[in-house]
C-alpha cells in the first residue's frame, strides 16, 4: 500500500511543528525519517498513522484520502518508541489483543487466534515466552513483542517510532538486520522514525532527512551520503572536515591555508566540505594544496584507521578526521603531535549564492608534482 | 566518610532511643488510647446496652442515612474523578494547571465553609434554592443537600489518587490498544482500568472514610432532624448533648470500626500499589 502525505502543516501552540510536507512512500518500500530531535519526525509519523491530526494537508492510502479516519480504522501497525506493551498482559495477551479487537464478524476464533499468536511468537524466535509478563523481558525481547503483536492483524503499512533508541548498540544490530529480513519477506510499507545515521542508510530504501520541520532532502541511501545537497544533510550524515574561507583567482584561502579549486569560477566568501575518506594525508604540502595540521588522535579501532587533526595556524569549527587502511598507516606511521598535510581528491563547494554545493574534483595530475609522497 | 557519619545526630544510640520512645509515647498518648477508650466507653454498660443503643430506631436511621449517602457520593466521585484525571493527563489545553489546582479547593477550604456556601447557594433564600422553591424542589435540611456537600468536601481524593499514576505511566499503552483496533470502552476496561486498579481502589477507600466520617458542613446543611437528616457523626453529637455518653460512644465505636477497616484496606492497597509500582520502575530501569 502505497502512503502520500500532502501539503501537511501541524502546530503546537504557536510553534510549527511541521511546514507544508509532501512526500511519496513507495509500497513496499522501507522508508526512514531522519532528523535531530525537534525536526518533526516523530510527528509526521503519528499524523501518518492518525494519532496526531494535522490542521493542513491529507494524507492518502492507495490514493484514498484517510485523513478524516479514525487511527483504530486506518488498519496499520505502530511500533512504539518504548515498546507500549500493556504490562498487565502476559506475552501472549498482549499479541493476540489485535485480534481479539476486531469487530465480531472479522474476529477469528479462539483456536485460530492461539495459533496465530504461536506463529508470531516463532517469527520472533521468543516460543517459550507466551506466558511472562512485560517486566520480566530484556529490551530487545519486547521491542521483538511489540512488533510481533503490530504484525498480528497482518497490517499493509508498519511505522516504527525510534524503534531501537532505547536498545544496547549490539541489540539494536541484531534487531536491525531481523527488521530487514522481515521487511523483505513481508513486504508491507514501512515507514521508520530515527536520530541515527547509520541505522537510516543502512536499513532503508529511501531515506528523508528532514529539520525544523522542513523536509531537507529525500534520496536512496548511497546518493545522500555522496550527493548531500545541503550544509544541514552534509553536518548531520556523518563527519565532514570544513575548510571556510575566501575564493580568489580560483584559490580557497584562509590565512596560510590554501587549495586550490580547478575549474571554479566564484570569488568571495565559501566554505568546502570534505568527507574523512575523500582526504589524504601528506608530509610536505603540495603546490595547490597547503593546509597543515597537527596529529591530534590517532584510533586504530575498527575497519580503518581514524587520524583527527587540529589545524595549525588558522582555524575550523571542528577537528578534521582522515580515514585511511591499516596497510597505509602501517607504512608511514603519523604519530600524535607530527606536522602533516592534507590533500584533497573530491571536495564539495558551499558559497553565499546557492543552497547547493558544486562538487570539486581534483585530478591526479593537479597535483602531480608530489605523486607518490602521498598515503 | 566516617567523619561524615560520625557526626550524623541520630547515630548516637541514647538520640535514637529517646526519638522513638518520644514517637512511641506521642502515638500512645493522642491515637491509640483514645481509640481505646471509645470502645470501653462504649461497652463500658455491658454488650447489651451496646447492642440496645446500636439498635435504638434513631440510630438505626442514621446508620441507614450515613451509608446511603456514602452509596451515592463513592460511585458519583468514582466516575468524576476519573474523568477528571483523564481529562488532566491525557488533554492538553489552556487551563489544565488551574484546574489541577482547583481540585484541591475542598481540601483547603474548612467544609463549614462549604456547608455555608452551599447554604447561601441552594437554601430557600439563596439563588439557585429561590428557584427551585418555585418547583416545589427542596435541597437544603434533607438528604440531597447531605450529598451534596459530602459530594464537594470528597471529590479530590480519587483524582489526587490518580493524576500522579496516570501522568508517570504516560498514555503510550492507551495508544497502542487504539492502533490496534480497540474501541474507547474496551481500550478504557483492558488497558486503562487494570493499570490504575489500584490508586482507583485507594481512592475509593479514603472516599469513603471521609463520607461516612464528615460532620462540618454536613451539620450546617442538615438541619439535624433526628431521623430524618441526622447521619451517624451528627448523631454521636446529639447524643452527647442528650447527656448519654455511652449511647454516643457506641456510635462513636462504629465510625472508628470503619476508620480501622479503612486504615487495613488502605494499608493492603498501598503494599499492593507499591508492588505494580515496582515493576514499572524495573521496567524502566531495565530501559
Amino acid at each position: 500500500m502505497s502512503i502520500v502525505v500532502d501539503g501537511i502543516s501541524k502546530y503546537f501552540g504557536n510553534f510549527q511543528a511541521l511546514r507544508d510536507i509532501s512526500l511519496e512512500f513507495p509500497e513496499g518500500k522501507l522508508t526512514a525519517l531522519l532528523g535531530p530531535s525537534g525536526s518533526g519526525k516523530t510527528t509526521l509519523l503519528r499524523i501518518i498513522a492518525g494519532l496526531e491530526s494535522a490542521e493542513r494537508g491529507r494524507i492518502l492510502f492507495d490514493g484514498s484520502d484517510v485523513s478524516g479516519l479514525h487511527v483504530r480504522d486506518r488498519d496499520i501497525g505502530f511500533v512504539f518508541q518504548h515498546y507500549a506493551l500493556f504490562r498487565h498482559l502476559t506475552v501472549g495477551q498482549n499479541i493476540a489483543f489485535g485480534l481479539e479487537s476486531l469487530p465480531r464478524s472479522e474476529r477469528p476464533s479462539k483456536a485460530e487466534i492461539r495459533a496465530r499468536v504461536a506463529e508470531l511468537l516463532d517469527m520472533i524466535q521468543l516460543p517459550q515466552l507466551a506466558d511472562r509478563f512485560p517486566s520480566q523481558l530484556s529490551g530487545g525481547q519486547k521491542q521483538r513483542v511489540a512488533l510481533a503483536r503490530a504484525l498480528a492483524t497482518k497490517p499493509k503499512i508498519l511505522l516504527l517510532d525510534e524503534p531501537f533508541g532505547a536498545l544496547d548498540a549490539k541489540v539494536r544490530k541484531d534487531l536491525r538486520r531481523w527488521l530487514r529480513a522481515l521487511h523483505d519477506e513481508f513486504h508491507f510499507t514501512s515507514i521508520f522514525v530515527t536520530h541515527d545515521q547509520e541505522e537510516a542508510l543502512e536499513l532503508s530504501d529511501q531515506v528523508v532527512v528532514m529539520s525544523q520541520g522542513r523536509i531537507e532532502q529525500v534520496d536512496e541511501p548511497t546518493d545522500l551520503y555522496a550527493r548531500p545537497e545541503s550544509r544541514f544533510v552534509f553536518d548531520f550524515l556523518g563527519h565532514v572536515n570544513v575548510l571556510s574561507g575566501s575564493v580568489q583567482a580560483g584559490v580557497l584561502k584562509q590565512g596560510p591555508a590554501s587549495v586550490r579549486l580547478p575549474r571554479i569560477q566564484t570569488t568571495g566568501d565559501a566554505q568546502l566540505y570534505l568527507r574523512p575518506h575523500e582526504v589524504r594525508l601528506v608530509a610536505k604540502p603540495v603546490s595547490g594544496a597547503d593546509l597543515p595540521f597537527r596529529i591530534e588522535a590517532v584510533s586504530l579501532i575498527g575497519s580503518g584507521v581514524r587520524v583527527e587533526l587540529r589545524p595549525e595556524g588558522w582555524e575550523s569549527n571542528d577537528l578534521w578526521e582522515v580515514g585511511m587502511s591499516h596497510g597505509e598507516f602501517a607504512r608511514h606511521r603519523p604519530a600524535r603531535g607530527d606536522r602533516w598535510y592534507v590533500i584533497p581528491d573530491v571536495g564539495h563547494l558551499f558559497t553565499e549564492d546557492s543552497r547547493k554545493p558544486q562538487t570539486v574534483y581534483w585530478e591526479p595530475p593537479e597535483f602531480l608534482e608530489t605523486a607518490g609522497s602521498g598515503i | 566518610m566516617a567523619s561524615g557519619t560520625r557526626h550524623r545526630v541520630a547515630d548516637a544510640p541514647w538520640l535514637r532511643r529517646t526519638l522513638i520512645g518520644l514517637a512511641l509515647f506521642i502515638t500512645t498518648v493522642l491515637l491509640v488510647i483514645p481509640l481505646i477508650l471509645i470502645f470501653a466507653q462504649a461497652l463500658g454498660s455491658g454488650w447489651s446496652t451496646f447492642a440496645a443503643n446500636l439498635t435504638d430506631q434513631y440510630t438505626l436511621h442514621a446508620i441507614g442515612l450515613t451509608l446511603f449517602v456514602a452509596a451515592l457520593t463513592v460511585p458519583l466521585n468514582l466516575v468524576f474523578g476519573t474523568a477528571l484525571a483523564w481529562a488532566v493527563t491525557r488533554f492538553r489545553f489552556p487551563g489544565r494547571k488551574l484546574l489541577i489546582t482547583l481540585i484541591d479547593i475542598p481540601f483547603a477550604v474548612s467544609p463549614v465553609v462549604a456547608g455555608l456556601l452551599y447554604l447561601l447557594l441552594y437554601g430557600r433564600n439563596g439563588w439557585v434554592g429561590s428557584w427551585l422553591a418555585n418547583y416545589d424542589v427542596q435541597l437544603m435540611f434533607s438528604w440531597p443537600g447531605i450529598v451534596m456537600v459530602t459530594v464537594f468536601v470528597t471529590c479530590p481524593f480519587v483524582a489526587r489518587e490518580l493524576i500522579p499514576l496516570m501522568q508517570q505511566q504516560g498514555s503510550e499503552e492507551e495508544e497502542a490498544g487504539v492502533v490496534l483496533g480497540a474501541s474507547g470502552w474496551r481500550m478504557f476496561r483492558k488497558i486503562t482500568l487494570p493499570n490504575i486498579k489500584w490508586a482507583l481502589i485507594y481512592g475509593v477507600v479514603l472516599t469513603n472514610a471521609r463520607a461516612v466520617g464528615e460532620f462540618g458542613a454536613v451539620s450546617v446543611v442538615s438541619g439535624n432532624i433526628r431521623g430524618q437528616t441526622n447521619t451517624l457523626p451528627l448523631h454521636v453529637e446529639l447524643l452527647y448533648q442528650d447527656y448519654n455518653v455511652v449511647g454516643a460512644f457506641a456510635s462513636a465505636s462504629l465510625l472508628a470500626g470503619i476508620a480501622i477497616l479503612t486504615l487495613a484496606v488502605k494499608g493492603f492497597v498501598e503494599w499492593r500499589q507499591s508492588r505494580t509500582v515496582s515493576t514499572t520502575v524495573d521496567e524502566e530501569s531495565s530501559r
